[in-house]
């Protein structure tokens, strides 16, 4: 939001849009608290629940165009989950599922006007982050052992850059968690600043039809960017889950 | 160009991303939702979406294979027809051909008979022919010999006897 | 003035941050046009890839959103 400040320049706050704040009265934010947060997560939830569960609920051979949405996201999970992990991956298939569903729904809601987006913060995307990788790692020793060490061994390559590389493997697959979370808190964050950003050239009256343009432009943009990343998120969570599966190149 | 860090309110200091006090909230409300999006979709949706997708494909396999069963009856169906066919045909032409033996041996009997009784009547008509020429030498014969015998008369009568101007006249009729 | 020197610094290292942001659109257009040179010259391959493309895109893209962060860091956090 902006506003022409007293001294006739203008005030940005791009950032306002991510503050999180209780719904129900008081400043304080608890643990329990009902804030915007909770509110676009439960209608997250909604959606995936009118989408998956209300829409599929007449269970036609020829679908309606809701069911053929649900049935669209199922089968490009499930043949991602198949393809990058082989079969061995598909008992995983309801956890990706969950983290795909919630990431996409979410992005989109946060693309409404006035929305919040939960994903574009460092701590939700974080957890799902540390998620995957606590997942993948526990994942990884149970099935291989110490085996799973292997991944950090490369024996393609010579022997004396063996250890040179299991430096910079270990270094990799703990910054992991890090890219992975960023990368989706910092592209949701950055689209919908950027579009504020343009929101409060919208207010000096010259640059408005060009900034109104500009915005226009930035919320297809981000509309791609919304799909992408939730694709992203889900297709990196195949691959780390392969590599926990068959550790070995 | 003023940052919230100067912008004097307290809530908005610095990105909201990186204050911590929202955090266990954030965490906290997140995990519930992972959890309630988990049990619906592995509870309800995703068993309901394999089996509509596996019904899907069970339906098409059956009417695929049902499209099969009846192309192959309509197969079996157009080889019979054919057959019907040719049978008829073969059987028709057998027809044909016995009508044609029979209006052939009909055709040569009528033939025979009428050739036999063709044959019967010329022998009869040249019979006849032969009587009537038989007679007719005799008539001419006589006829020849009595004008011989007249003129023979006219010409020199008593000179020459009856029976002299009939051998000679018999001789004559046969050279 | 000595707030001033720092918000000024602020600034000018967030600006620099931003250049970063240059190298990942580098890196994602090396990605994306090879993957269409390779899809072109084979494209029964391409399909198949698409998932890697955007593995490619997603790694080169990381790094330039950690530099926007550090830009954002240095803008709202310090």
């Amino acid at each position: 939001m902006a506003e022409p400040a007293e001294d006739g320049g203008l005030v940005f706050h791009p950032m306002d849009q991510f503050i999180v704040k209780p719904l129900f009265g008081g400043t304080e934010v608890g643990m329990f608290t009902i804030t915007n947060s909770t509110l676009w997560m439960a209608i997250t939830v909604l959606c995936i629940i009118g989408l998956l569960v209300l829409g599929t609920r007449r269970r036609q051979i020829i679908p309606t165009r809701m069911q053929s949405i649900g049935e669209l996201a199922y089968g490009f999970i499930y043949k991602m989950v198949e393809d990058v992990t082989g079969k061995e991956g598909l008992k995983y298939f309801p956890y990706i599922m969950t983290l795909f569903m919630f990431i996409v729904c979410a992005n989109f809601a946060g693309l409404l006007p006035t929305a919040f987006t939960p994903t574009s913060h460092i701590a939700v995307t974080g957890v799902l982050a540390m998620g995957v990788f606590l997942t993948v790692t526990v994942l990884g020793f149970v099935k291989n052992g110490a085996g799973f060490l292997g991944l950090f061994w490369v024996s393609s390559a010579p022997l004396a850059l063996r250890p040179v590389l299991a430096i910079i493997e270990i270094i990799s697959y703990f910054v992991r968690p890090v890219s992975h979370s960023i990368r989706l808190a910092g592209n949701m964050m950055a689209g919908h600043a950027v579009i504020k950003v343009f929101a409060g050239f919208a207010a000096i009256t010259a640059i408005a039809p060009l900034s109104i343009l500009a915005i226009t432009a930035m919320y297809g943009l981000e509309i791609l960017v919304s799909f992408i990343q939730a694709y992203v998120f889900t297709i990196l969570t195949c691959v780390y889950l392969k590599d926990a599966l068959h550790p070995h190149h | 160009m003023a940052t919230e860090t100067h912008g004097g309110e307290a809530e908005s200091a610095g990105m909201p991303q990186l204050d911590f006090s929202t955090f266990d909230n954030q965490i906290f409300w997140l995990v519930v939702t992972l959890v309630v999006i988990y049990f619906i979709l592995s509870r309800i949706a995703l068993p309901r979406i394999a089996s509509v997708l596996s019904e899907r494909q069970g339906t098409i396999t059956n009417d695929i294979a049902a499209a099969e069963d009846l192309k192959q009856r309509a197969v079996a169906a157009e080889e019979a027809y054919d057959k019907a066919l040719a049978d008829a045909r073969s059987e028709a032409n057998k027809i044909v051909a016995d009508a044609k033996a029979e209006i052939q041996s009909d055709l040569e009997k009528a033939m025979a008979e009428a050739d036999a009784e063709i044959a019967a009547k010329s022998a009869e008509s040249e019979k006849a022919i032969a009587e009537i020429r038989e007679s007719a030498k005799d008539n001419a014969a006589e006829v020849a010999r009595d004008i011989a015998k007249d003129i023979v008369a006219a010409i020199a009568p008593g000179s020459i006897d009856a029976k002299s101007v009939t051998a000679a006249v018999n001789a004559k009729m046969k050279g | 003035m000595e707030g001033d020197i720092a918000q000024m610094g602020q600034f000018i290292g967030a600006g620099l941050a931003s250049v970063g942001m240059g190298g990942a659109a580098i890196g994602v257009g090396t990605v994306a046009g090879n993957y269409l040179a390779g899809a072109l010259r084979n494209p029964s391959a391409a399909a198949s890839q698409t998932a890697t493309l955007f593995i490619g895109i997603a790694f080169a893209e990381a790094l330039g959103i950690f530099s926007f962060l550090v830009a954002l860091l240095l803008m709202f956090a310090v």
